[in-house]
């Protein structure tokens, strides 16, 4: 009877825990944002390094007067990178705790899944990264009316970096270390087979998680190629160019913005990290507004690191529904999306950009080169 | 040909982590018959208490190592107290799903105190390349192999040769009759939970070096793979942890080298199957009768 | 046994009882959306802790590939109804979802099944794994992206189908336990050697009880493909094939009616802990290791809600006017 009554009183002591967390109601004075990102599981890295931009982005809100004059109210939950988990968090978001705007969640595939929810709901859904080309638009070609995104879709990465390859660095083949477990990567590699002009040597796999890659490097060591075409994030792609260039693999390695975290230089040494080039949403070494250089500055005096690509595209995204709800002069979903429709010239940390038609941002890319883990070069690519 | 044999020095070395990781796992499942989830997040708690002792007290890699060893031991001990031994007679199935539990909890509050971002592990030695002819192999592959090697021989001294090695294997044959011996079944399960701790945090910390990469989630899919490699040779039998951790590595490594690197997880599934069917009691294992 | 007798007639009470008494929350709104999803949830995880329980439950077999034949299911309705988007084309995904997850578990099954305790777990697991990255690696199911777009089921509301699922795979399955192959099935748990001399062919009934699940299972999936509309490999890894367990063994193996009560509570307990960002799985799994502790045998241990026993418990009180101790069936 005492084991039973123990249970009861753990059981309702963690639904009350559980209960404790509800905000109840909104008042006029606020707007709310509400986080939709990955916060435990598989890809909790992404999520958590988004939050902490989001998180700072409402903390300089607020501090400077909020949006109109009303301080923001960010409501951030969990989707345990569970895509249908994702649908019902961004369903409670927009029904029960009825946010003006959400941000998240991280992967394309959580996107797509909370697309129905958003939609029924008429709320606006901000990715900071969900790249796949099809997050914004349907199979059709019609575009998503409430989804939005800050980052650079796939084709427009794998693009730019297929140019970069055969004009800057006048590669003729190419050897593909493709990630098959992760849409991201299968998405830029599809976009830069297309557009490079040489050839394609090989395409070697991974799956993310892996930490050994001596087996496809020792492969496509002696293979006769150019460069190395790496789409993945800096966690497996700090591993493997640590290990190819200890093996003595010197070609140059092209990546995408999934690059863009310091760890990548410290998994890799930075000694390793010569002739590697990848996307960049920001670099010091280029055009960076005073903006850019603002929020480096404070995200470091905020969490004691560099910010990394997930960082600054969850700042921007609550930055660009700011913009929105400033232009709208409303606190109201269904404004706040037509007016997101309509940004043009939007100062972002990661960019000066534009929303097209397909909801994408217009935004110029700078293909950033790393000599031992430093800056070396950076190049503006604009958008076509 | 020279390709050849570096993919197998490969396969080796990577082998040889999951053998590292699956001794402790064997040992533990030896005892109390627990698939024991934990074990692989232990394994990221030494990588993590490695890193710490490293980056925070400036611990040189051996002072570091063994605190770590001794830390997780002692954690290994409280997890099996705390949420293993209340379920001592309950179902096989209930402990598992105990394990489960205490598996998400190590790696929410991980994630909640450390983020889950990947973070660069120290280098506390100097990586050294040995090269021959075209042959290359890095002092930390070696430290891992003969490391696996020290500890599987070490270890088959304790169960073998030791008193709390023979207590170890009479509670793991009849729990019941080995208690009405006089053996203190309770810590021989302790100490077995402490040496199997200590070993997956030894694993840790090397595996973090060599690797120079950790992160709350890096326990999954090698705590998954040992316990493979634990079936895969004999699960109880240490020597069966280190051919059958051996055996998944090279395995792997060849099917990467043959093209097919993506079918690498599906193609160890698949012998570990046709394995199982053939000989239930995996490579070393004897088979028992089972008596009515 | 007549069709309809007064247990049965009582089922279909609380059946159409319970249909009406969510309809009646829907249709006054106090079921909103959010509620309505996480009740659709529920019922698909009732259905593939069912599915599991039978499996590990009744016919004893710890299975830990549960997932997989659920990806089966999903991916069967995703591609033929993104294909065919009609009632007819949703009910041909389920019907080859069923097919394709009868073939493989009847194939894999056959040889597998004469592996025991975590020696099957360990072979089923790997079975599920091979599926998924079969599946990641595939054209016709888009590779790691997945499938999305799938249509919305809209003949009627989701809730109602998931419902009407529910209903259909529990009588299936309890009848199936009550029939006599089930009572094979039973005994093997009890003691497969004593049930094997008793000239029970026990690889026959493991394998039925594992394709029987292994069916469910993807009926579940074909649900959630479509209520969820998007798919992905990922969605049916290790971790979905342990969130099942979870319900089973939480619930009490071998208890139905446990099923249900653990996915309801989980279901709750997962939807309020949503408010709680980053603390909800470090109070999720503390949670499920402390009730783990106190109550190992899951919430309702293998006792069954009975209508029947409800009925003759009321039958001896009135003839003996004492109380009888709870129905507890072994």
């Amino acid at each position: 009877m005492k084991k039973k009554l123990g249970l009861l009183l753990v059981l309702s002591s963690v639904l009350l825990l559980g209960a404790c967390g509800k905000e109840s109601g909104s008042s006029s004075d606020t707007i709310k944002i509400g986080a939709n990102l990955e916060l435990s599981g598989a890809v909790a890295a992404y999520g958590d390094a988004e939050l902490q931009g989001i998180k700072l982005a409402v903390k300089e809100i607020n501090a400077d007067g909020g949006i109109d004059g009303k301080k923001i109210e960010l409501v951030s939950k969990d989707n345990k990178s569970d895509t249908a988990e994702a649908a019902s968090v961004a369903t409670s978001l927009a029904t029960k705790d009825k946010v003006s705007a959400i941000v998240g969640p991280a992967t394309s595939g959580a996107v797509k899944a909370s697309i129905p929810a958003v939609t029924r709901a008429k709320v606006p859904l901000v990715t900071p990264s969900g790249t796949d080309d099809a997050v914004t638009v349907d199979a059709k070609n019609k575009v998503q009316e409430y989804i939005f995104r800050t980052c650079y879709q796939d084709s427009f990465q794998g693009i730019t970096l297929a140019n970069y390859a055969s004009k800057e660095l006048s590669a003729k083949s190419a050897i593909i270390i493709g990630d098959n477990s992760s849409d991201y990567a299968k998405g830029l590699t599809k976009s830069f087979k297309k557009q490079f002009s040489g050839k394609i040597v090989d395409e070697v796999n991974f799956t993310s998680g892996d930490k050994d890659f001596q087996a496809i490097l020792t492969k496509i060591k002696n293979m006769d190629f150019d460069v190395i075409y790496l789409p993945g994030y800096y966690n497996e792609a700090g591993l493997i160019i640590k290990q190819a260039r200890e093996m003595g693999i010197t070609q140059p390695i092209l990546g995408a913005d999934g690059f863009g975290d310091a760890e990548l230089i410290k998994l890799a040494d930075a000694k390793n990290v010569n002739d590697v080039y990848y996307t960049a949403h920001f670099s010091t070494k280029a055009d960076a507004t005073d903006k850019t250089k603002d929020f480096i500055a404070a995200f470091k005096k905020e969490y004691n690191k560099e910010p990394s690509a997930f960082n600054a595209l969850g700042y921007d995204s609550v930055y660009l529904i700011k913009k929105a709800a400033e232009d709208a002069k409303s606190t109201e979903p269904a404004k706040i999306t037509t007016a997101l429709a309509k940004v043009k010239g939007f100062e972002g940390v990661t960019g000066t950009m534009s929303i097209d038609k397909d909801h994408n941002p217009e935004k110029a890319a700078v293909v950033v080169q790393l000599t031992n883990g430093e800056e070396s070069k950076a190049t503006i690519v604009e958008p076509k | 040909m020279t390709g050849i044999l570096q993919q197998l020095i490969n396969g080796i070395s990577l082998g040889s982590i999951y053998a590292l990781i699956a001794l402790g796992y064997t040992m533990v499942y030896g005892i109390i018959k627990l698939i024991n989830f934990a074990h692989g997040d232990i394994y990221m708690i030494g990588a993590f208490l490695g890193y710490y002792f490293i980056n925070e007290y400036q611990l040189s890699f051996l002072p570091a190592l063994l605190l770590a060893m001794i830390i997780s031991a002692f954690l290994g001990v409280v997890i099996e107290f705390l949420a293993y031994r209340p379920l001592r007679n309950s179902a096989r199935i209930t402990v598992l799903i105990t394990a489960i539990g205490v598996s998400f909890l190590i790696e929410n509050v991980m994630i909640k105190l450390f983020t889950a971002n990947s973070r660069a592990f120290p280098q506390a030695i100097e990586q050294q390349k040995f090269t021959f002819g075209s042959l290359q192999v890095s002092n930390y592959q070696l430290i891992i192999i003969v490391t696996t090697l020290i500890l599987m021989t070490l270890l088959q001294f304790i169960v073998q040769k030791t008193k709390m090695g023979k207590a170890m294997r009479a509670v793991s044959v009849d729990t019941d009759a080995a208690m009405l011996m006089g053996i203190n079944v309770n810590l021989t399960i302790s100490f077995t939970f402490a040496i199997g701790s200590a070993l997956a945090a030894a694993g840790g910390v090397l595996i973090g070096l060599y690797y120079n990469s950790i992160d709350p989630m890096m326990g999954v899919v090698p705590g998954l793979k040992a316990f493979i490699a634990a079936v895969l040779g004999g699960i109880g039998l240490i020597p069966g942890a280190v051919v059958g951790g051996l055996f998944i590595g090279i395995m792997e490594t060849v099917v990467s080298a043959l093209g097919f690197s993506v079918f690498k997880d599906a193609f160890v599934y698949g012998i570990l199957i046709i394995i199982l069917l053939i000989k239930p009691s995996g490579l070393l294992g004897k088979n028992v009768k089972e008596k009515v | 046994m007549k069709l309809v007798n007064r247990h049965t007639f009582a089922w279909l009470i609380v059946i159409v009882i319970s249909f009406l008494a969510i309809e009646g929350l829907v249709s006054v709104g106090i079921l909103d959306v959010f509620y309505e999803m996480a009740l659709v949830q529920i019922g698909i995880n009732i259905i593939l802790g069912i599915g599991l329980n039978l499996i590990i439950g009744v016919s004893g077999q710890f299975s830990l590939g549960h997932a997989g034949f659920m990806a089966i299911g999903a991916y069967s309705v995703g591609i033929v109804y993104l294909d065919n988007p009609t009632v007819t084309g949703f009910f041909l995904g389920v019907l080859l979802g069923l097919v394709l997850s009868g073939v493989v578990a009847l194939l894999i099954g056959i040889p597998t099944l004469r592996l025991k305790g975590d020696y099957l777990a360990i072979a089923t697991l790997g079975v599920s794994e091979i599926i998924r990255i079969a599946i990641t690696n595939m054209k016709i199911t888009n590779g790691a992206a997945g499938i999305s777009g799938i249509p919305l089921f809209d003949a009627i509301p989701m809730r109602q189908l998931v419902f009407i699922f529910v209903v259909i795979v529990t009588i299936i399955v309890v009848n199936y336990v009550r029939s006599s192959d089930g009572r094979a099935t039973l005994s093997i748990r009890e003691n497969e050697i004593a049930a094997e001399s008793m000239g029970i062919n026990t690889t026959k009934y493991k394998v039925m009880a594992f394709v029987i699940g292994a069916m469910t299972a993807s009926i579940a999936g074909g649900l959630y493909a479509s209520y969820f509309n998007t798919i992905v490999p990922t969605n049916f890894n290790f971790m979905k094939s342990v969130d099942i367990l979870i319900i089973v063994v939480f619930g009490g193996i071998g208890s139905f009616t446990g099923t249900f009560v653990a996915a309801l509570v989980l279901g709750i307990l997962n939807t309020l802990l949503q408010d709680v960002s980053d603390l909800r799985m470090i109070i999720y799994s503390l949670a499920l290791i402390i009730i783990m502790i106190f109550k190992p045998s899951g919430l309702l241990g293998t006792k069954e809600f009975s209508f029947s026993k409800l009925f003759s418990k009321k039958i001896k009180k009135a003839k003996k006017g004492g109380s009888t101790d709870g129905s507890v069936r072994n």
